[in-house]
């Protein structure tokens, strides 16, 4: 790089800490005008708090911000949004009940009255739409757009602003495949019509399919930035964790027993009358994993409560042969967990866990009336916590700690010691990994193959396709509440699952 | 029932409705930001009291309207520091001031009046007199709209008319301003009002203030208008009703008119008809009295749909990521 032009944003050695936490340690930093810059780490790498500083939520505690050339004084979002920065956090920042048009003139009304500004992001709207293929539909209201639609508008409030660097956060995260290329499609437009894209992912894939050069960060420090065209996913994850990973579960083949579970015309009808579950049939053998692929929202999540007794259905379940009560006296979490199904919930905070009890205490929910007697021994209790932390490598293995304290990835390895220690016939997974850093990932997936290997049976559900893939022996696809088909990993690819996973039949995708 | 009687029934509904409305337009504007207010009922006894005394020193009704505004916007201000600056816990402070208030009034009341706690006897330009519409007297005689004009529409306090006036007022300052736009979303989604570089403190602060205000005048409106003079907890619980109304409302300043309405309408027929005969049996003027506050259970449990308040309301807002 020898004639460099003046680079969209410099970072000269920014810190930032959180109390005793540094969480960006001198960071310096090059982004090059129309280009797309990556920026990949393991969760809590500080690569977000290195964002926010740059949109002005944080105040950096030393160092200097350029744009273009320019020194920088951020000391909050507008100040940001004035020097062209446009962000796309993780979560979106939408008013649900509000239009398309009313979000994107939120805080940038030109005027005390709405008609004059509504009509002016209107006609604005229709030009970037035909300039970067961004077309939403203005007058719809957020809540009954879908997340990719909201990500739209998240870009689209960004480019009203007259942002010409735009950071996306985790920004696939919520998409499916083809809602993911489809955002691809639009960065590289955006990059083509002279913007600057810094996209900040824990993805390798999304970092070599799209990205120019890519920055790596690690424990708070930025460890190196190469042209992405001269590296390798292997080298960047050995970059991001500092030693290899595996990036593919090792694992043997499956030696599938009797069969576990079998599920007969399931169906659920949720709080408004609505059919989630339209008749669901699978079954799974002991010593193997199913896994279920699907876009968020399709009845994974209905099916993992109805299975692990969160929710009533209409259908037959069998576990080992034996009917399952469905609505009855029988059908809560605690029969289940008698009956031999272990369930590690899809959201751990809100289901898996008390966030503000100990680890131990957590360790034992939902099995916590199977001691003799009114009183719990505690410190028998702290001991095999301790225990279970050690073997599941809890860090910090401190089991007095209340469950919040612990990072994501610790705190999804709190809940599965306490499901998978139980020996369970059945474990029912959602979302094992995610906001879970790498290292942890692979650890979690060794937990849930070893127990395969032990003989019992797994249902798998992931939102994420190459977990799914990677970890399951069987993969049912779900769509609206129904099974579109069943694949076996090695006899298929993420095209014809992606194409399952937006309800294309066998049929169609045969043909086309 | 004739035609004098039915609409001596609705003249009182309206004079009734009035500080329900103006309590649930404050609860609106306070609710929609996203702070939840059941001080209401506070404010407006402290504003009742602040503006019958004032007005009864200094002979001024205005200068009493306006110290009942000022004591209720320093209650509301009280509200905005605790659970917005100092993120407490917005039903604990509206409680709180509910008992401030209640207990203040009467305190002060005594040591300054000393009448068993009450305020003296308003008259003159003391209270809030009637106005009457031009034409009032000559229109009587019009069958049907004579009198609906002479009895029902003309003949209310300036207060009554501007309460009315609230409504559109509101409605277009939520649905047609920049202000309105960035309020609602704050009651929404806080967080993307923080992104789009724009207070969540401020925006709060503003509304809370504008609760105050319209407590300060639904409060001097019973005291100097409906009323003359301040007795010990006058209110009434008409704090908790207007915030039925508001849930019943949805949030919504015409729908909050026709609640309020509703509400003024049942306690006018309460206070017309002290026991009413159906046949053999006397239905009691307890039960009539009752009536407004037996539909305000019926609302706050939900008997009539669902009402979904503003999402991000109650909770104090703490940037994170």
């Amino acid at each position: 790089m020898t004639d460099t032009p003046i680079p969209a944003i410099e970072l000269r050695r920014v810190s930032k800490a959180f109390g005793s936490v540094k969480a960006n340690k001198e960071i310096s930093l090059k982004v090059q005008p129309g280009t797309i810059h990556g920026i990949i780490g393991e969760n809590g790498a500080g690569k977000s708090t290195l964002m926010s500083i740059l949109y002005g939520f944080y105040k950096a505690d030393e160092g200097e911000i350029y744009i273009r050339g320019q020194r920088a004084k951020i000391s909050d979002s507008q100040a940001a949004i004035a020097a062209g920065i446009g962000m796309v956090f993780q979560h979106f920042k939408l008013v649900e009940p509000f239009t398309v048009l009313e979000n994107v003139i939120l805080g940038a009304e030109d005027d005390s009255l709405l008609r004059p500004s509504l009509a002016k992001a209107r006609k604005e709207l229709s030009h970037l739409a035909a300039e970067y293929e961004l077309y939403v539909d203005p007058d719809a209201a957020i809540a009954d757009l879908g997340v990719g639609m909201q990500q739209r508008v998240e870009i689209l409030k960004a480019l009203y602003r007259r942002a010409d660097i735009l950071i996306l956060d985790e920004p696939t995260g919520v998409l499916t495949p083809a809602e993911a290329d489809q955002l691809f499609r639009i960065l590289h437009r955006l990059r083509d019509e002279g913007k600057t894209i810094i996209l900040i992912t824990h993805k390798l894939r999304e970092i070599m399919d799209i990205t120019d050069t890519v920055s790596v960060m690690r424990q708070g420090e930025m460890t190196a930035t190469v042209k992405t065209t001269e590296t390798s996913p292997a080298h960047l994850a050995e970059l991001m964790v500092g030693r290899k990973v595996l990036l593919r579960v090792e694992k043997a083949p499956a030696q599938p027993g009797d069969v576990v579970l079998e599920v007969k015309d399931l169906r659920v009808t949720d709080d408004q009358g609505v059919l989630r579950l339209k008749g669901i049939d699978l079954s799974v053998r002991a010593g193997e994993i199913l896994g279920i692929a699907g876009v968020a929202g399709n009845g994974q999540s209905e099916l993992l409560e109805v299975l692990g007794g969160m929710h009533p259905a209409q259908g037959q379940v069998r576990l080992n042969g034996q009917e399952i009560d469905l609505t009855g006296r029988f059908s809560d979490g605690q029969s289940r967990r008698k009956r031999g199904i272990s369930h590690v919930p899809e959201d751990r905070q809100r289901a898996g866990l008390i966030m503000d009890f100990t680890a131990w205490e957590n360790t034992i929910f939902g099995y916590h009336r199977e001691g003799a007697g009114l009183f719990t021994d505690n410190r028998a209790l702290q001991a095999e916590a301790d225990a279970k932390m050690q073997r599941y490598d809890v860090r910090p293995p401190d089991a007095t700690l209340a469950a919040k304290n612990f990072s994501g990835g610790n705190q999804q390895k709190i809940v599965l010691a306490r499901e998978i220690e139980r020996n369970p016939d059945l474990l029912l997974v959602g979302q094992p990994t995610r906001g879970v850093d790498i290292g942890a990932i692979e650890f979690i997936h060794q937990q849930i193959v070893a127990l395969r290997d032990a003989g019992k049976a797994i249902l798998l559900v992931s939102v994420e396709l190459e977990e799914i893939v990677s970890l399951s022996d069987r993969i049912a696809v779900m769509f609206d509440g129904q099974i579109m088909g069943e694949r076996v990993p090695t006899d298929t690819n993420e095209t014809e699952l992606g194409l399952l996973m937006a309800g294309v039949t066998e049929k169609v995708a045969a043909h086309g | 029932m004739d035609l004098i009687t039915l609409l001596q029934v609705l003249d009182s509904t309206v004079r009734l409705a009035t500080p329900l409305l103006l309590a649930c337009l404050a609860g609106l504007f306070s609710e929609r930001a996203g702070i939840f207010d059941i001080g209401l009922e506070g404010k407006m006894l402290m504003a009742a009291f602040f503006s019958a005394a004032v007005a009864f020193v200094s002979g001024s009704v205005w200068l009493g309207l306006l110290a009942g505004i000022g004591s209720s916007l320093v209650l509301s201000l009280l509200h905005g520091v605790a659970s917005i600056t100092f993120r407490g816990n917005q039903l604990i402070s509206g409680v709180a001031i509910n008992f401030l208030a209640a207990g203040l009034t009467v305190l002060i009341a005594q040591s300054w009046f000393k009448e068993g706690g009450r305020t003296p006897s308003l008259i003159g330009a003391g209270r809030f007199n009637s106005l009457e519409l031009p034409f009032a007297e000559t229109l009587q005689g019009v069958p049907l709209l004579g009198p609906i004009y002479a009895e029902l529409i003309s003949g209310h306090t300036i207060l009554v008319y501007l309460a009315l006036l609230c409504v559109p007022a509101s409605w277009w300052l939520l649905y047609r301003t920049r202000f309105g736009l960035r309020l609602r979303a704050v009651g929404e989604n806080p967080a993307a009002v923080d992104a789009a570089g724009v207070s969540v403190i401020g925006l709060r602060f503003a509304a809370v203030a504008i609760c105050g205000v319209l407590c300060g005048i639904a409060g001097a409106y019973l005291a100097t208008a409906l009323q003359a003079g301040f007795v010990k907890d006058m209110t009434a619980g008409r704090g908790f009703i207007a915030l039925a109304a508001l849930i019943f409302a949805k949030w919504r300043p015409w729908h909050a008119l026709w609640a309020t309405l509703l509400f003024g309408f049942l306690q006018a027929v309460a206070l017309r008809y002290q026991s009413i005969e159906l046949g053999q049996i006397t239905i009691p003027v307890q039960l009539m009295d009752v009536l407004p506050y037996i539909l305000t259970v019926i609302i706050l449990a939900g008997f009539v749909g669902k009402a979904v308040p503003p999402k991000a309301g109650g909770e104090a807002y703490v940037k994170e990521r």
